[in-house]
């Protein structure tokens, strides 16, 4: 329900994305502190001076590790700019870690912002005059329109299937719950006990479990995002890597066992670090090996998280980039039209279609052209979208999915402490309900009839 | 045909339309609160009548009653003197829902309402049909009625329930009827389509009545009420409870294949099924034959056999709500363990009525169209006797704040049951008739029936709707609960070897230390009467009904409070008013869909545009913006 949500206590990172330099992750609304406070080894916040900068490690409270040197600023309301409390707190792990820790702050309770939003609270409390208000409506529409995009590109996939199955079988159980409240007399319905909500809630928790397990994004620095580059030969698939391992990004990982001899395989793009799928085949294609490259390129694409699909600009679309187009639709893909410093005889409007909404990035490996957008376009799909690896494994990698997944865990340890002091089903009800709500804003169902939909289609009542 | 002649009938403050359970509630509130008030009815003899269900309560219905009580309303005082049966259900799941429900005596229950309306200093009652309104320039001046008279008023109520172009189908039979053959009222709802207000049609039904004499009841099981006793009103004295023996019981039997099966064969004898009925039914009360065709793997349903009243041997089957033709009624019923003999009384029907599209109506429920009118209970789309008598006393009491020239009271979600039904309904409006079940409500566990009146007594007596007795008493009632609970917090319960004995029966670790007697009652097992054995007993015996809440209100603190920090953020968002006067058209940027809900239901409050469904957050940043440039550009 967003009822509320006008008062939530609201976090996003404040600054660009980007690699290196200082990220910050800014937190404003009544329960500022007790968003950060959790997390933060140092000095405690609510007792040092408003307006100071505060030296100190954010930790992991579920594992007390330690993941990054902080400094915090504490500003409390009304003299901030939205007037409310607020903690900046200032890190410089890169994005993996300026990603972590906004999961980390969203998991206390605080919600990822909407777009504009500290903007739009700083004029709702009267913090910025009247002639900004036009601006901070027109940021608000502007960035809707993107964030609604990606919420449907979201939508579909492994994860919102699962989380849909999760929410359907809590669902059955709170209509359960409600028709023995509403109709006490009715018998035909096994009466649910607290027995069976436990039973419920520990299935529960455990699938959501193995989906925050996938949600470390540090594995995928250990392990790297599967990412295959594909297209026809000479297209300018041995130069884009080359330009990737040129930039000085390869390398890599620490991680033992990433030695010299595997060094082509692991790059570091954007903060994401991409383990490419048969290098081989590249500058094999590339040397015109032909009779293979087709049927490589496909076993390439089953064995990938990532597409980077290379078209060259220059030259008309083939029978085959027709045909790489259509084995990647289902992917999460990049397209790359190189040579586009070359006369372009390529079919824009044809490609438009066949990309059907995938990113087009125009490039030019010889000016060096192109590189930056990619990179950009990585680290977007996989920090703002999420990305699916391991083949069908859902994986989550969207801080605020991630936030929302530990907040519906929590409330099932609710549910379990409450059953545990002996509380009736109707108020550990409570706890399974908003652990289903959480998962609706995942996949962004809130439709609130849902419950009593579901009941009368599940029960024949009439008392 | 000479032509009826108009006459100037007398001037009222309030003018009620209709004396079912919404009408009696809005004209009592109207009446006690100063005004002169007129309620008119089609028949004296079915004031308050129940032509449905012989029973008052049930889960979120029994909150409403006492909700409708603790605002000085009627309801559960009349219930309280005319029960046959009463029960608390719900009684092993938590506080919150708990539900008391009473079986009613349906001559007994009218009876005594209508003596109530006649004692009544400031209220005419009076039969006549309403056929239309006197509306000048957007406002409701008074009414007009089928004998010619024209009487004025400041505001007018409209309860017209089933009533309202009302058609009775049984079988292949259909005609005009209000409920249980009574006149309808063909003209007024009409006549409201000519100011403008959208009508849709709604149905609902009945099953037969059997004779009790006719009944065996040796083939069904006996459903009696509680010994323990409960009553509605908080005014109702225990003393007054009736004994078990002197409660009527109720008696459960069961369909069976062979019930289904005559059903599945007269399918095309249903109006249900063969179109003839228009109107939308509610799913939460179906048909018999909805039953069968929608839920076709039960192999049995469950019916209740309940009395109608002591002085009659009409009999109720709850369950079995039909309109199939009276030959297969007959049929069903004979057909069913304990009715094989049964004597049909009254056939079962489905009724269609015109409802006024509740998005039309204020959280007053005063119509938007048209200044000075009010509409309540099934009229604005609801089922069920207590949904109506919630929406009547709201209605009547801010007819009544108008008529006076005050300000409206609007009674939000976390403050009742009623408060969330009416915000439903203006808000979200209702696809079949509106019924109040628990999970409607988000802060149920704030809306029990043990602080119905915590919630609502202190406004009733300042709506002069509660005596000044009656509110001393609630004081202390109030003082009393706040007290304990302080001593409790300060009195320590020792770990002797009697309490530890007693907390080892209950398989609970024993005391090693002394604990806050407040503490000690939040273990599951413990009751204050327990807990009483081993602390000082207060200076004065604490009323059953002080100790249930103070139970409730130590026990279930943790998720009291965290429902109550959810009520204080929404009470921010109901703070943030939308203007009256706002012209969503020329807000730029909201989405299509949120626009045209917006300019529809026009919101009062922010929170109330937020659960508007296809309005999203987005849409409300935007709006919220608007409102606030609006608001500075004023000031500048």
């Amino acid at each position: 329900m967003t009822t509320t949500s006008e008062f939530d206590t609201i976090a996003a990172v404040a600054t660009p994305p980007g690699e290196g330099g200082i990220s910050i992750i800014r937190v404003s609304g009544d329960h500022a502190f007790e968003a950060v406070m959790p997390l933060f080894k140092g000095k405690a916040l609510d007792k040092v001076k408003s307006h100071t900068i505060n030296y100190g490690h954010i930790i992991d409270p579920e594992t007390q590790s330690e993941v990054d040197e902080v400094m915090v600023s504490v500003m409390r309301a009304p003299r901030t700019y939205t007037r409310e409390d607020v903690l900046e707190i200032n890190c410089h792990g890169g994005l993996v870690a300026t990603n972590e820790i906004l999961q980390l702050v969203i998991s206390q309770g605080a919600r990822l912002a909407e777009p504009g939003e500290f903007t739009k609270r700083a004029f709702l409390n009267g913090r910025i005059d009247l002639s900004q208000a036009e601006a901070v409506m027109d940021l608000i529409r502007a960035k809707t329109d993107r964030s609604m995009k990606v919420a449907l590109n979201q939508l579909d996939g492994n994860l919102s299937r699962l989380i849909k199955n999760l929410r359907q079988d809590i669902l059955e159980v709170l209509a359960q719950v409600e028709v023995n409240i509403d109709y006490p007399e009715y018998d035909d319905v096994e009466t649910m006990t607290t027995k069976l909500l436990l039973e419920k809630a520990k299935e529960v928790k455990a699938s959501i479990g193995q989906l925050l397990k996938t949600a470390k994004q540090g594995k995928v620095l250990r392990d790297g995002l599967a990412t295959a580059i594909v297209g026809r030969p000479n297209v300018g698939k041995s130069s884009l890597l080359n330009e990737l391992l040129h930039e000085d990004k390869a390398i890599v990982t620490d991680v033992a066992g990433t030695t010299r001899d595997v060094i082509e395989e692991y790059v570091n793009v954007g903060g994401v670090p991409l383990k490419l799928v048969d290098t081989a085949g590249i500058h094999h294609t590339d040397d015109k090996v032909e009779k293979i490259g087709v049927e490589r390129s496909k076993q390439a694409i089953a064995a990938a998280d990532l597409v980077v699909l290379v078209l060259n600009a220059s030259e008309p679309l083939t029978a085959e980039d027709r045909q790489l187009l259509q084995d990647t639709a289902d992917e999460k893909r990049i397209i790359i039209l190189n040579k586009t410093d070359l006369p372009i005889k390529l079919e824009m409007t044809e490609l438009n279609q066949l990309a059907n909404g995938t990113k087009i990035i125009q490039a030019s490996m010889t000016k060096n052209q192109g590189i930056d957008q990619l990179e950009g376009e990585i680290s977007h799909l996989f920090f703002d979208e999420g990305i699916e690896t391991g083949r069908g494994n859902v994986m989550v990698t969207n801080a605020r999915h991630i936030g929302l997944l530990k907040q519906a865990s929590q409330a099932l340890d609710d549910v379990m402490s409450g059953i545990a002091a002996g509380m009736p089903v109707d108020l550990v009800q409570i706890d399974m309900t908003r652990c289903w709500n959480k998962l609706g804003e995942i996949t962004g169902d809130s439709y609130q009839d849902e419950l009593l939909d579901q009941l009368f289609s599940q029960f024949c009542v009439g008392k | 045909m000479p032509e009826i002649q108009a006459y100037q009938g007398q001037d009222f403050d309030v003018i009620v339309v209709g004396a079912g359970h919404a009408g009696v509630e809005a004209a009592l509130a109207a009446a006690r609160m100063g005004n002169k008030t007129l309620l008119m009815t089609i028949n004296l003899d079915m004031v308050a009548f129940m032509p449905c269900n012989p029973s008052v309560g049930g889960p979120a219905k029994g909150i409403v009653v006492r909700e409708i009580d603790a605002l000085g309303g009627e309801m559960a005082r009349n219930i309280d003197k005319t029960y046959v049966q009463m029960r608390m259900l719900n009684t092993g799941k938590g506080p919150a829902v708990r539900a008391l429900r009473a079986q009613a005596d349906k001559h007994a229950y009218h009876a005594e309402m209508k003596h109530t309306l006649e004692k009544e200093p400031n209220l005419t009652l009076r039969q006549g049909i309403v056929d239309d309104l006197i509306v000048e320039d957007g406002v409701c001046k008074g009414v007009i009625t089928n004998t010619g008279a024209h009487y004025s008023a400041k505001t007018v109520v409209i309860a017209a329930g089933t009533a309202a172009r009302g058609k009775i189908i049984i079988g292949e039979l259909m005609y005009s009827s209000g409920p249980n053959n009574s006149q309808p009222a063909m003209k007024l709802t009409k006549n409201l389509e000519k100011y403008g207000l959208e009508l849709k049609r709604f149905k609902t039904g009945t099953p037969p009545r059997v004779d009790g004499n006719t009944i065996n009841y040796g083939e069904t099981q006996e459903q009696p009420g509680d010994k323990e006793p409960n009553h509605f009103s908080y005014e109702t004295p225990d003393e007054n409870y009736l004994a078990l023996k002197n409660q009527l019981s109720c008696w459960l039997t069961y369909t069976n294949e062979t019930t289904h099966k005559i059903i599945r064969t007269n399918l095309d004898r249903a109006p249900m099924f063969t179109g003839v009925i228009e109107g939308v039914g509610p799913r939460y009360c179906p048909s018999i034959e909805d039953k069968i065709v929608r839920f076709a793997d039960k192999s049995r349903h469950q019916l209740f056999l309940e009395p109608e009243g002591r002085k009659t041997d009409e009999w109720y089957v709850q369950g079995l709500s039909t309109s199939m033709p009276e030959e297969v009624q007959q049929k069903i019923l004979h057909s069913i363990k304990g009715l094989e003999n049964a004597e049909l009384m009254r056939p079962g029907y489905a009724i269609e009525y015109d409802v006024v599209s509740p998005y039309q109506l204020r959280p007053t429920l005063e119509t938007k169209l048209v200044k000075n009118l009010y509409t309540a209970g099934q009229t604005n789309g609801t089922s069920g006797y207590e949904e109506a008598a919630g929406q009547g006393i709201m209605a009547g009491i801010n007819a009544g704040l108008r008529a006076l020239g005050k300000e409206p009271y609007v009674m939000k979600r976390s403050e009742g049951y009623i408060g969330v039904m009416i915000d439903d309904l203006v808000t979200k409006g209702t696809n079949e008739p509106y019924r109040l079940l628990t999970s409607r409500a988000e802060y149920r566990l704030i809306l029990r029936h043990d602080n119905a009146d915590l919630r609502l007594t202190p406004k009733g007596h300042e709506l002069g709707l509660i005596s000044d007795d009656r509110y001393n008493d609630f004081l202390a009632k109030r003082q009393a609960v706040e007290d304990e609970i302080a001593r409790l917090n300060t009195v320590r319960v020792k770990p002797s070897a009697e309490v530890n004995a007693y907390v080892e029966s209950h398989n609970e670790k024993p005391l090693k230390d002394g604990v806050l007697a407040a503490e000690f009652l939040r273990r599951p097992q413990v009751t204050y009467k327990d807990l009483l054995r081993f602390i000082p007993a207060p200076e004065t015996p604490l009323d059953r009904r002080v100790i249930e809440e103070i139970e409730i209100r130590i026990k279930y603190a943790g998720y009291i409070k965290k429902a109550e920090e959810n009520v204080a953020k929404m009470k921010k968002m109901e703070a943030k008013k939308i203007p009256e006067d706002i012209d969503f058209d020329a807000i730029d940027g909201l989405a299509t869909e949120a626009h045209q809900k917006l300019d529809k239901i026009r919101p009062e409050t922010i929170a109330q545009a937020t659960r508007i469904s296809g309005v999203n957050p987005a849409d409300i940043a935007i709006l919220s913006v608007y409102i606030e440039r609006g608001r500075i550009a004023k000031i500048h």
